[in-house]
């Protein structure tokens, strides 16, 4: 039991913005009416925060594993977490190990985060990582807009089969939701190529167009009820003039609930990368005028990172630009895969319109349960570096500092010299915690009421909005005290979240032939056993009608 | 006078000593020397387990080991300044990282010896084992600047992703020398085995011995390039001669690697007396 006192309460789900409250948390971590004994906080001249939600990030699973193999460079150079009592051993960097990206996490006051792509043949090597990740709350989504099985009931218009082909994946792989990345791209890429455009069949298909594949899994997951839409990483990704193809895919979508992830990479105007400008007016103006779409902003930071992606074509190209290392796995008939290290440069002009548009678009979309704080980590700089954005998003003054050091011949490229716009502590409260949770459909997270879990956050008041998110007084996960002036006090064993969506119970019978005739893997070692799944929190469906 | 460390105590395996440079002895008095940590296996002792410190006099920052060392690893660790002088054979990882100064071997060297060096000197008076002045697995550049010079033989991937400096090898190097080379010049005056150049961007393979050449690099030309003569003036203080002049003979130039494609070049000495008939046969087969 615990009692916090005196903070300066920040609440958005319940419109609570500053007031001063008194918390109360019951044994069972839970934020209650009245207790009786217990500690007490004294939050006096603090600020109080609900725990930070992640709507989108990469921990965990085959592809980071990879890009951990990837980069020892990075490792040589990084923070080292020496084992201690109540700590294990890891490195963070731009692709943190697992015990150390539940304490970094942590350690930043962040409780629940979304792994956003799992190939549902590494689910099982995804979920034995998450459990290795401690302190926070974990989901994931499963792979599904290249998956060949489903792509073939959509060309036959077996609209049915298809949905109960995606509810079975989903139980398959224990995941929380659907991903859609690049959809028909990733299956074109293994003919060689990728689809830009929606209204074009995908190779290896006569009439199944990519704008056909978005249209019916969004379909799917709203009919399947799944607390979150399906989550779409949109075609054309990182192209200069690729707006075009968002606001097509945008219309495609009309009718349905959908989260597009990391925005920022598919803003982008122009039409080559010397004319290359951001297009994040147009993309926050349909926003605006759609309130219940949402997305995260997959804003890039200047630095090294390494970015990994199931858009294997994308991922293609960025080696040849590059020249630097490329890895690139196919995940059978789901999915693929693909590593390249990439450094952001304040001096490359593209780097730069990329690092504006990120933040226009957190900044032009007026809804900060729209729109949340994400890196799309580590893609566009890694997790651990999300105080710097908020203080960009705060601070004007501190962002035409850091856009002065720019060059001159950005200015005509990006809208970012125009906004004043500062966010408040209550929007970064929504847009880091209460929207992020809303749009996953965790009614329990990102909320200081009666009946949620106890994760919050505590920050000494600062005036540097980067100093004080990167180091909270306390956070409290679950009722108990897991950071307290920096140091990790305990490391309890988080939840994991996932769905059992209805589907056809005669499903098995059509899945167990196609399956003994493509897959590597017999049918009976594939779906993740729900034993293997440490704290799993079954969450209900509401299928439609 | 320098400060001079006799091995003590044979490490039975691998030590870590990268305390071994000037940086870290210079400014500390012998008591401080002997207590700072090397790391015997796992293990945390103090340097004084293992050897005996000494000085005579004014100290300076420059440092005489002496001893059986292939064991003892970092000697002279992103060094900045002075000089390491070793009498007897060292370890792996020798002036990794270095930026300057001067560490001189009378003995044979091991491994990844200048591996991502910025700057300074290292002289071999031996043989040498294999990545020197290269990168570390997955670093994107070897050595940046600096020389080393090994009197005898090397191993494999001499110069593997260098990017700036000089590296000259007396006796014969293994395979994969300069192994995507992005800069920088390597000498082999004793040749080399198999693939010397594959995958590199830039830089220069000088070589006086006859060298497979990779099919992936293409015959260019005949030259005696003027920068030749600048590096063999730059080498001559060390006993080392470079053959530079039309009337000895001349270089081939083979360019490459195609594969990458790379702008990178491999000088193949030929000497004046090897006769006309040899020389006609500049751009066919290899």
């Amino acid at each position: 039991m615990m009692r916090i006192t005196g903070g300066r309460v920040y609440d958005p789900a319940n419109g609570i913005d500053g007031a001063v409250k008194e918390l109360r948390i019951d044994d069972h971590g839970r934020f209650v009416d009245a207790i009786e004994g217990g500690r007490t906080i004294d939050a006096t001249g603090m600020i109080v925060f609900p725990g930070g939600v992640d709507v989108h990030t990469h921990v965990a699973g085959g592809a980071i594993n990879f890009a951990r193999a990837m980069t020892p460079e990075d490792h040589r150079r990084t923070q080292a977490f020496i084992r201690t009592k109540n700590r294990r051993s890891g490195l963070g960097g731009m692709a943190p190990t697992t015990f150390a990206t539940g304490y970094l996490y942590a350690g930043m006051g962040w409780t629940t985060v979304n792994e956003a792509a799992v190939p549902v043949l590494s689910a099982r090597h995804t979920h034995e990582e998450l459990g290795d990740i401690p302190i926070v709350d974990k989901s994931t989504l499963a792979l599904m807009a290249n998956n060949e099985i489903l792509l073939d009931q959509l060309e036959a218009g077996e609209y049915e089969r298809a949905r109960s082909v995606v509810a079975w994946y989903i139980w398959a792989a224990k995941a929380y939701g659907v991903k859609a990345v690049n959809p028909g791209g990733v299956a074109a890429w293994k003919w060689g190529h990728d689809a830009k455009q929606l209204t074009s069949p995908i190779s290896g298909y006569d009439t199944l167009t990519p704008g056909r594949i978005i249209t019916q899994l969004a379909r799917i997951c709203d009919d399947l009820g799944l607390p979150h839409p399906m989550h779409l990483h949109c075609n054309n990704l990182g192209a200069p003039g690729n707006i075009a193809t968002t606001l097509d895919t945008l219309r495609h979508l009309e009718g349905s609930r959908a989260h597009i992830a990391h925005s920022q990479y598919h803003a982008y105007g122009g039409d080559g990368w010397d004319s290359i400008r951001s297009a994040s007016r147009q993309l926050a103006d349909y926003f605006n005028a759609h309130p219940g779409l949402t997305t995260d902003a997959g804003a890039v930071l200047f630095g090294d990172t390494v970015t990994i992606t199931a858009d294997g074509p994308w991922q293609h190209l960025l080696y040849k630009l590059t020249g630097r290392k490329w890895g690139n796995l196919d995940v059978e008939n789901e999915t693929g895969c693909g590593i390249v290290p990439y450094t952001y440069r304040p001096s490359n002009l593209v780097n730069a319109v990329q690092w504006a548009t990120g933040l226009e678009l957190l900044l032009l979309i007026r809804d900060p349960f729209q729109a949340f704080l994400s890196t799309d980590h580590p893609n566009g700089g890694c997790f651990w570096r999300y105080p710097e954005i908020i203080k960009l998003l705060m601070c004007a003054d501190f962002r035409n500092e850091c856009m002065a050091k720019l060059p001159e011949a950005i200015r005509r490229r990006i809208v970012l010299p125009e906004i004043d716009r500062e966010y408040t502590l209550y929007e970064i409260a929504a847009s880091m915690s209460a929207g992020p949770a809303r749009a996953l459909g965790l009614s329990k997270k990102g909320n200081l009421g009666i009946g949620c879990d106890a994760d919050l956050v505590i920050y000494d008041a600062d005036d540097d909005a980067a100093r004080m998110f990167s180091r909270p007084r306390y956070v409290i996960k679950g009722g108990e005290i897991v950071i307290e002036d920096g140091e990790i006090r305990e490391t309890p064993q988080g939840r994991e979240f996932l769905v059992r969506p209805p589907c056809d119970p005669d499903i098995d019978a059509f899945m167990r032939p196609l399956f003994e005739d493509r897959y590597t893997m017999s049918f009976e070692n594939y779906p993740v056993e729900i034993e293997r799944i440490e704290h799993a929190d079954v969450r209900p469906c509401a299928p439609a009608p | 006078m320098p400060i001079t460390l006799r091995l003590r105590r044979r490490p039975t395996v691998p030590l870590e000593a990268e305390v071994l440079s000037p940086d870290a002895l210079a400014d500390r008095s012998l008591a401080e020397i002997r207590a700072l940590t090397v790391y015997h296996g796992k293990r945390q002792l103090p340097l004084g387990e293992f050897f005996d410190v000494d000085v005579e006099g004014e100290r300076g920052d420059d440092l005489v080991l002496h001893g059986e060392l292939t064991k003892v690893r970092w000697i002279g660790r992103a060094m900045t300044r002075g000089s390491v002088t070793v009498h007897g054979p060292v370890g792996m990882h020798l002036g990794a990282h270095m930026a300057g100064g001067r560490i001189e071997v009378h003995g044979m060297a091991g491994d990844w010896i200048g591996a991502e060096m910025k700057g300074g000197l290292i002289h071999v008076h031996g043989d040498a084992g294999g990545q020197i002045g290269a990168a570390y697995r997955g670093s994107p550049r070897g050595m940046t600047d600096g020389t080393i010079l090994i009197d005898g033989s090397a191993g494999l991937e001499v110069g593997m992703r260098m990017r700036r400096g000089t590296i000259v090898i007396g006796g014969p190097a293994k395979s994969f020398v300069g192994l995507q080379m992005k800069g920088g010049t390597i000498v082999l005056l004793g040749g080399a085995e198999l693939r010397a150049g594959a995958w590199m961007n830039r830089g220069t393979i000088i070589s006086i011995e006859p060298l497979p050449i990779l099919p992936t690099f293409a015959p260019a030309t005949r030259v005696n390039p003027g920068f030749v003569g600048l590096l063999a003036r730059y080498l001559h203080p060390f006993g080392i001669r470079l053959p530079h002049a039309p009337e000895e003979g001349d270089y081939r130039l083979y360019s490459g690697d195609f594969s990458v494609p790379g702008k990178g070049e491999l000088l193949v000495w030929r000497p004046a007396a090897e006769g006309v008939a040899s020389r006609e046969s500049v751009g066919g087969g290899i």
